[in-house]
């Protein structure tokens, strides 16, 4: 039996433990590495199974850019918000998409809920499409093109499927 | 300097959350209240937060932590059940 | 308090405060239901945000060490936020509510209600 089944999780356990106590002392680190393996041991028969994470610092980069991404996106959002509302076309957009797994398609579909005047609101039942919702649709080609090469490809690379 | 500007910003998040209670009551469908509900969690840690800051207390973290978790629960029982008709399924 | 400190805690404070408004002000002002899931979903995080960065700075500077547990509702409101609008979006679309009538590609209301693949344009 492996020790740590899985290292993600067990890292992420033993962060928030350290975090929710705001403290690194020598007693809160052993509870902290004691949960960050007995947890994932005693749940690892009953999760579902998930694609691994292939490509850790493409991840790191995707996350960084998507953090980069929120910020232009909310100053974008705001100021149509206050701006002239009467100029807005809102639309509907189905966007194709080729992600096979569920984790992957639901970390796209949160990625474009946070970015630049979109909400994703369906997938189909086949996965291969997901319908969003734009504030303002001026060019549907383009964004349907933006988010396919800005998010879909990294996130394929990084789960691999 | 600080403690005008916790004034400021607590008149700025009472009014967002006025605002968000004209649009609890206005409606007109069910998932703009749920919507307005969604947003009034997110004011209230924020309220919470700065009341902190304004008595200088580390304790209201966990009552921020607190509402963002049951008010995220809640956001998602309450769509849940209108989209089937079921919490659990 | 150290002057420095004071002015970064106020400006994000600000910052947060005057996001905060704006997302709340676009929940008001904005004509339908899709409209307005944006406001929240995006004004609002970032508003978190700041307030939530001058609360981090300030216990920092109470407690007299590097306090970064704020993070944590941070990260779980950016998390959640995206997931809280899109199940707001799909209530909308089960109740079959009307968006406005100048909504481009209103027909993929229906498909995407149930769930079915776009139907190719018919000319």
């Amino acid at each position: 039996m492996k020790l740590f089944p899985m290292p993600f999780h067990s890292l992420l356990l033993f962060v928030v433990w350290l975090l929710l106590n705001n403290s690194i002392s020598a007693g809160h680190m052993v509870l902290a590495a004691f949960f960050a393996i007995a947890i994932p041991l005693l749940v690892n028969g009953m999760r579902d199974e998930h694609p691994k994470i292939l490509k850790p610092w493409l991840a790191i980069r995707y996350v960084l850019m998507v953090m980069k991404d929120i910020l232009t996106a909310n100053v974008e959002v705001a100021l149509l918000i206050v701006g002239p509302i009467k100029k807005l076309e809102p639309g509907f957009v189905a966007v194709p998409i080729n992600i096979s797994s569920d984790l992957g398609i639901t970390v796209l579909a949160s990625t474009v809920s946070l970015t630049p005047g979109t909400v994703s609101a369906e997938v189909s039942k086949d996965k291969a499409w997901l319908y969003i919702h734009a504030l303002h649709l001026d060019n549907e080609a383009e964004l349907i093109e933006s988010i396919k090469q800005r998010y879909e490809k990294p996130i394929k690379e990084i789960f691999g499927c | 300097m600080l403690s005008w500007t916790i004034l400021i910003v607590a008149v700025c998040i009472c009014v967002a959350l006025i605002l968000n209670l004209w649009r609890l009551m206005k409606g007109p469908t069910i998932s703009d209240r749920i919507l307005a509900l969604d947003t009034m969690y997110i004011n209230a840690i924020a309220l919470i937060l700065l009341y902190g800051i304004y008595v200088k207390s580390a304790l209201y973290f966990e009552a921020a932590l607190l509402i963002a978790m049951l008010g995220f629960v809640s956001t998602a029982a309450l769509c849940k059940y209108l989209l089937r008709g079921d919490i659990i399924e | 308090m150290p002057l420095y400190l004071e002015i970064i805690i106020c400006v994000s404070l600000l910052i947060g405060g005057a996001f905060l408004l704006v997302g709340s002000y676009g929940l008001i002002r904005l004509p339908d239901i899709y409209m307005r899931l944006h406001s929240p979903t995006k004004a609002s995080t970032l508003g978190i945000t700041g307030v939530l960065l001058a609360s981090m700075v300030f216990q920092s500077h109470l407690k007299g060490f590097l306090s970064i547990q704020e993070l944590l509702i941070t990260l779980f409101l950016l998390i959640t936020a995206p997931v809280a609008a899109n199940m707001i979006a799909k209530t909308a679309l089960h109740q079959r509510t009307k968006p406005l009538d100048k909504t481009k590609n209103q027909e993929l209301i229906e498909t995407a209600r149930d769930r079915e693949v776009p139907k190719p344009p018919q000319d």
